[in-house]
Parts: C-alpha cells; structure tokens; sequence
C-alpha cells in the first residue's frame, strides 16, 4: 500500500463508504419524503397502508428469494408457486367445495412439495440452480392449467361434467386480504411478521448461519461439517412455503382463480431480494433489506402513480431502481458480493 | 537451429516479494532439461514468464541469438515458445469438435482461412494430428472434443502445442493426470520430440519420470537455482538442494514423545488407482508427521481420514472401532478434525469475524434449542485469541483483516480449541511466519501431550523435523518409511523421498 496516500483521496474513500452503507436507505428516505411532501393523496394514512399491502405480496416472495439467495442459489419458481396457488384455492373451494382452511392446507403442503422438487432437481440430480428452477418454473406454470383446462376459475362457473360449480371462495378466505387489525390491513401484518420471522431465522439459529455459510464457501462449509446439501434443500423449501403464502394473499385479493395471476411476480420479488443485499452495505441477502426493498419499489411506484405517471414506464422505474442497488452493492462496495449464482 | 533457448537473468517481485532472483539457464535443441522446485520456489513464475502470462520482469529471454519481447500468450506463441499446462481441461475449449481444438493456436495466430469449410478444418487438422502418429478419423476429427478421454486430451494439446513449429516447448506436470500406460505413450512421444529437435522444459515432481526423460536438470529454491546436474542424477543432492540444508534455517528441537495406544488404524489404504495398499496406526500421544511432494498422496490421505474424499480402497478403524466417515460431518462428530489445506480456498468465509468462524464447526455447542448465544460464540473467539496469541483488535474483527499467520492461527485454534481425538493439519505452515509457526507447533506438541493425537502433512522437511515425533514418508502414494525422529536422520528422509519407484 502506498503509504503516502493524500488526506483529500481519503475523505472521498469515506464517502463511497458512507455511500455504500447509507445510500440506499437515504435515497428511500428521499423519496417518501418527496412524495409526501408533493402530493397531498401520499400523506393519506390509507395510501401509505394500501402501499404496504400491495406490496407484501410482492415482499413475501422476495423472502423466499433471499433464503435461496443465502445458500448461493436463487429460486426462479417463485412466480410459478404463487400462481399455481390461486388456482388451487380456487379449485379446493369453488370446484371441490371445501372450506378456507383445507384451501390454505392444501396450497401450503404444494407449495413445499414443489420446494422439495427443486431441492432434488438441485441437490440429488445436481443441476444448476438457475436452470432446475426455471424448468419447475415452466412446469408448474403449465401443470396448474391442466385440471381447470387453462380457463381462471369462478364461482358459478359451468365443470367439464356440464354441471355448475357449486362453492365459492369463503367469507373468510376473502377476509385473509380485505381484513384489519385497526387500521392495519391482515397482508401487511403477515409481511411484518415473515420478514421477522426470517430476518431471526437467518440470523439468530444456528440454521440460518450454517446456510449464510453455505452460500459464501461450500467447500469451506462442508469442511467446518455443515450439512450443505440438507440447508440447500432447506432453503428451496422454505421458499416455496412463502411463494405460497403469497399466492394465498393474492387469491384472496382477487377472489378468484385467475390463471394469469403471479406472472409479473417473479421480477419484482427478484429484484426486492437483490435491492437488499445492498441495504446497509451488508452484500448479503437479509430479511430487512428484502422489506426494505419492498417497501421502496412500493414508495416509488404509488409516488409516481398518484403523480400520474402512465402504469406503462413503471418497469423502467423498478430497472432504474434496482440498478441504483447494484451500482452501490457491486461497484462502490468494497466487499466481493458473491450472492449471484453461476450457471 | 543450434543456437539454444536462452533465459538470461530473469527476476520477478511481487510486491516485497521477490520471487525469482535472477535466473539463467539454456535449453537446446533436442535437449530435454527438467525443472524441478517445492511449492513457492518460483518454477510456475519462470514458466508463466516464459509463456507470456507475466509481461513485467526483469532479465532477457534469447531465442535464436537475439532477444525477444514477451508480453502476453500470444507473443510467447508467435516467438516460438508453446506450453502445456498441468491441468488438461484448461487447454481445451470444449463445445468446439477436436478437428478445431487442434487448430485453435494456429487460428489465433491467424494461420487458417477466416471462411474455412469443415471440410478443410478437417484436413488441415489431420496434418496436425500426424505429427504425433494420432492416427484419428474423420468422423473422430468432427466429434465433439468431450468425447476424447484424458489422455487424447493430453495428446490433442500436445499436437496443437507442436503445430505453430515451437522452438521451445514447455510441459507443466504433464502426467499428473494419466496412468501409468498414458504416460508411457507420452513419454514415447516427448523422445521423439526430442529427436526432432525440439527444446523441451519438463516441469515435474516425480523423480521416476525426470530420471527418465531429463538431460538435465536444475533444482529452484526460494527463487535461486540451487544445482543444476547432468546424468547419472544424484537425486539425493537434488532433494537436499530442493528442501533447504540444515545450516540454512535455524532447527527448533523438541524433547521426542512416544504414544502408546493406538487410535486410528489404516488398513490396506489405496490411495491412487496405480498405488500400492498399505496399512499403519496412528497413536495417541504422539504427533505424527507425514511428508511428501506434491502428488505424494499426502492430502488424499488427509481428506479420506476426513470424511472429505472415499478411499479407493482400505478400511480405517478408530479407537479399536471401524469408522467410515461419509462426510467431514461424521469425522467431527467423532472428534476428527482436519484444517485443510488452502485456507484461502476452502478455509476462510469472506466478511466472517473470528467468532463466527471459530463457532461454524460447532453451531451445537454456542445454541441452545437452535438459537444462537452471541455471548457464548463472542467468548470462544476470545477464548481462541488467548490460547494462540492471535494478533487481531478483537474476536469481531473479520478474519481477512488479519496477517496469514493469524489467520492460521485461527484456522488451527478453532479445532484445538474443542479437544480433538486426531487433528489432521495439511500444510498447516503455508504462508505463515516463523513467530506464528512456532506458536502452532507448540499448541500441536501440547495437543499430543495432552493424549490426543496430531498428524500434520507437510512437504517441508524442517517443518516435519520440528513438529513431529514420528515420521511417515509417502512417495507416489506409498508409505516409504515409518520410524521414530530419534531413529532417523534428515538425509534418511531425503533418501526415502528420492527412492524412484
């Protein structure tokens, strides 16, 4: 090293530092900021709720991306998962009517199934992560559409037998979306308390430590005597179970088996996983940068919505957005971020 | 063409290192001259300076009387000099047909048409493939190059190597990865190479293969050439000039321990597929040092006691029980610890503090019912800080923060730290410092005073005499010699390491 190295050239070292670290938040920070301050429809209670829930669909996926992400994987069947699941809601209640509580059973226990698989497709058959979860991807996507004959399924629908379909989705599944603690919506709370829940067990077991070992060196962990082929396992399953939990929300939200439901969901929950490794400078997959992440695209997308910017140039924000995070986590960092998986 | 290949004062630094400190030596025509060296002597530096992969040193390289510019792959090539590196799958691209891997150093020296039918691909590598009698059909030329196996591959790069008309080739462990028949047909080859007039540099550690081939030889330490010799080899002197004498390092001696139970016990171990078996105990009490060159199958024998690779063959038993640990998992849980060779490798996790790392092996130990107790975890980094000396700012401090030796120390202090039945240690002393070399030997003396059992695999002749009690020698993956310090000498040891099969 050179010992002789300016004063000047060391304060702008601290302030990519400080850049790295802070930036990301700052910038969101900024930004509600801007909007709250811009428009008045922003400083709604019910704006800033109705933003959350909208985007805990989206959160709740991006988690499940990061547990795959702290293994060195990423879980590409994301999408898939939820939108199978609003089809299977519906099936489970409109065509086979059963009550909410077997819709949820069901769509959790498929949820995991399909973790499961992918954990084979990646674990026993050693396929790259990328490619087995883009085939499952496909798979799923394709599967959900072969008992309801690729229509979306609804209540008073006309069966294959010629009969009508005799359930409905349940007040109470229904209620899963449009339900309140005071003036918090249900979708919000269960955001809070996933991202809590994986935010711990990431970071507070000793599971959640063996998979961050895991994802930086196998080689290295495999030689401490961690498992690493059960905590990969692990990790696809655990985020099929959330790729299925928001696949329940959104069945709930749209009341019934849209087909086309969880398509665009893969992207955004992609990107809110990778916007966090970014948060605080960690270069690591974590819960609370997911949220953030979340709560970020939330902020900037129901901003410049509200500012009446056309729906068509969202994608272009959210690009822009996760570029920004990139930019901090990849080329400001000093940190060697190793969480993108090679295929 | 007699004018030899001449490498003229060549010296290399990285950083403060000073790796290579004026070499010279000249290869002719027809000349097959071994380069021989331990780990960090600088041979791979000479070669990637000669290949073009280092464009700054200092010194000259003469070729044909006049001296020429080095400064990348390329350059090398079109000056005439061709290599082989050791790992075979690195030369070859694969998705391309053999016809086009034998081709790829004439296309990038712009040789072959840019437009070039399959048809003439075929033909023009075919006059590729005659050069060494590879007598491959058409249909073989098309096939998609993963089809060959190891030794067409080896063969394939050989011929591409020859098809720019090198004036100097250079072979990088070439055997390492082919059987003992692979070799011969190789070696067939390189006489015949030879023949034709061809300078050759033989990079290899094994003495059978040198012996066989070399016309000369020179011996590299810390960056010197310490001997150079025509036949008949005195392989002895050769070793003795590759592993240091003793004058040159100041010994540390310690007081010889003598275990007596016998804890882990090796039954007809095969270690490679051409190896003979052997079987030998390990006892407790002891520390155990087990030395060999690169390739002597002194990791393999590690790794397989680990869990981390099976044996080819053979049976292990610990503590009068058999133990087949199926992975590292099962070793630990046995009390068999290994700290690994590359700590940069398969040792350290980026952005890890010192507790975090000490505590990944033992998750179970710092939880109760899964959940992590920081404070348990924070107390076993500082824990191991103390015990070893570590140099750090506090058990938080990430481990890259940290000096090689302290970063060995804690490599080391995390398995010594949890009482261990046997610690493999393999090559624990690479890239450390004396003051840290010291302080590990010490805590592996007093592991094995303690009663436990320590084998530490080192290709380094004084760090063997410094830390063990009782020695084993592997050659080609063959126990050679297994006695006590006090019924050895050093120059017994040299003996058993050059004995060529």
């Amino acid at each position: 090293m050179n010992m002789e190295t300016p004063a000047v050239t060391r304060i702008q070292f601290n302030v990519r530092d400080l850049l790295v670290k802070y930036g990301f938040i700052a910038v969101t920070l900024i930004l509600f900021l801007l909007f709250f301050t811009t428009q008045d429809t922003f400083r709604l209670s019910t704006t800033f709720f109705s933003m959350l829930k909208f985007t805990s669909v989206v959160a709740i996926t991006g988690l499940g991306i990061t547990l795959s992400m702290a293994v060195g994987g990423l879980d590409l069947s994301v999408g898939a998962v939820a939108g199978m699941s609003v089809t299977l809601s519906a099936m489970t209640m409109v065509i086979y009517n059963q009550t909410g509580i077997v819709a949820v059973g069901i769509v959790l226990l498929a949820g995991a199934v399909i973790g499961a698989v992918n954990a084979f497709l990646i674990v026993v058959l050693k396929i790259p992560d990328l490619l087995a979860t883009l085939a499952s991807m496909f798979t799923v996507m394709g599967l959900k559409l072969v008992p309801v004959n690729g229509q979306s399924v609804s209540s008073g629908m006309i069966l294959r037998d010629g009969s009508t379909a005799r359930g409905k989705f349940t007040d109470a599944f229904l209620k899963m979306d449009t339900g309140k603690v005071g003036p918090i919506p249900y979708p919000v709370i269960l955001f809070f308390v996933l991202t809590l829940i994986t935010w711990f067990f990431l970071t507070r077991t000793k599971w959640g430590r063996a998979m961050y070992a895991v994802g930086s060196n196998p080689e290295a962990a495999r030689l401490a005597g961690v498992r690493v082929k059960r905590y990969r396992a692990l990790a696809y399953i655990l985020s099929g179970i959330l790729a299925s939990i928001s696949g329940l929300i959104l069945a709930s939200r749209i009341g019934q088996g849209d087909i086309s439901a969880g398509n665009s969901l893969l992207l955004d929950s992609v990107a809110v996983a990778l916007v966090g490794t970014s948060v605080l400078g960690l270069g690591r997959p974590n819960a609370w940068g997911t949220a953030l992440g979340a709560f970020l695209m939330g902020v900037v997308i129901t901003g410049l919505t509200i500012a009446g910017f056309p729906y068509y140039g969202q994608d272009v924000v959210k690009g822009l957005v996760l570029l920004l995070a990139l930019i901090f986590s990849f080329t400001l960092s000093r940190k060697k971020s190793r969480f993108v998986p090679a295929v | 063409m007699s004018t030899p290949v001449q490498v003229k004062s060549i010296s290399k630094s990285f950083g403060t290192n000073q790796v290579l400190r004026g070499i010279s030596l000249d290869i002719h025509p027809g000349e097959i001259v071994s380069l021989m060296g331990a780990n960090g002597a600088g041979k791979s530096t000479l070669i990637k300076i000669l290949s073009g992969a280092y464009p700054e040193f200092e010194g000259e390289i003469w070729i044909d009387g006049e001296a020429v510019r080095i400064g990348s792959p390329l350059e090398a090539r079109a000056q005439g000099i061709e290599t082989v590196h050791q790992k075979i799958d690195d030369g070859i691209i694969s998705g391309l047909s053999v016809a086009e891997n034998l081709l790829f150093d004439r296309i990038g020296l712009n040789q072959i048409p840019t437009f070039c039918s399959p048809k003439r691909m075929v033909a023009l590598s075919r006059e590729v493939a005659q050069s060494l009698d590879l007598d491959w059909t058409d249909s073989e030329l098309r096939a998609d190059v993963y089809q060959l196996g190891i030794a067409d591959k080896q063969m394939l790069l050989l011929a591409r190597a020859l098809s720019t008309k090198p004036k100097l080739l250079i072979l990088d462990e070439p055997t390492s990865a082919l059987s003992d028949k692979e070799t011969e047909r190789l070696f067939v080859v390189i006489k015949k190479l030879r023949a034709q007039g061809v300078a050759i540099l033989y990079v290899s550690h094994r003495l059978g293969e040198i012996d066989e081939l070399a016309d000369r030889i020179f011996v590299l330490r810390d960056g010197l050439i310490q001997n150079e010799q025509a036949p008949p080899f005195k392989w002895d002197v050769a070793l003795h000039a590759m592993l240091g004498s003793e004058v040159a390092r100041e010994l540390q001696h310690h007081e010889e321990h003598r275990g007596t139970t016998e804890l882990l016990k090796a039954e007809g171990v095969q270690l490679f597929a051409e190896s003979t078996p052997f079987s030998v105990g390990v006892r407790s009490g002891e520390v155990t040092g087990v030395i060999g060159l690169l390739g002597s199958g002194k990791s393999e024998f590690a790794r397989a006691i680990f869990g981390a690779e099976p044996l080819i063959q053979g049976t292990f038993t610990l503590e009068g029980k058999a133990y087949h640990p199926h992975s590292p998992t099962e070793a630990v849980a046995e009390g068999v610890y290994l700290v690994s060779e590359d700590r940069a490798l398969d040792g350290l996790l980026e952005g890890w503090n010192i507790s975090r790392t000490v505590s990944l092996p033992f998750l179970k130990k710092v939880t109760s019912q899964g959940l992590l107790n920081f404070r348990a975890e924070s107390e076993l980094g500082s824990d191991l800080i103390k015990k070893l000396g570590v140099v750090a700012q506090s058990q938080s401090s990430t481990v890259e923060s940290l000096s090689g030796g302290n970063q060995q120390k804690v490599m080391v202090g995390r398995w010594l730290i949890q009482e261990p039945k046997l610690l493999l240690l393999d090559e624990p002393f690479r890239g450390v410092d004396i003051g840290a070399r010291r302080e590990i030997s010490r805590q592996i003396g007093n592991l094995a005073a303690a009663g436990s059992a320590a084998i530490v695999f080192s290709a380094d002749i004084d760090e063997i005499l410094e830390v063990a009690d009782r020695i084993f020698v592997f050659v080609e993956g063959e126990l050679r010699l297994e006695t006590y310090l006090s019924n050895t000498t050093r120059s017994e040891i040299i003996q058993k390491m050059s004995e060529v099969a």
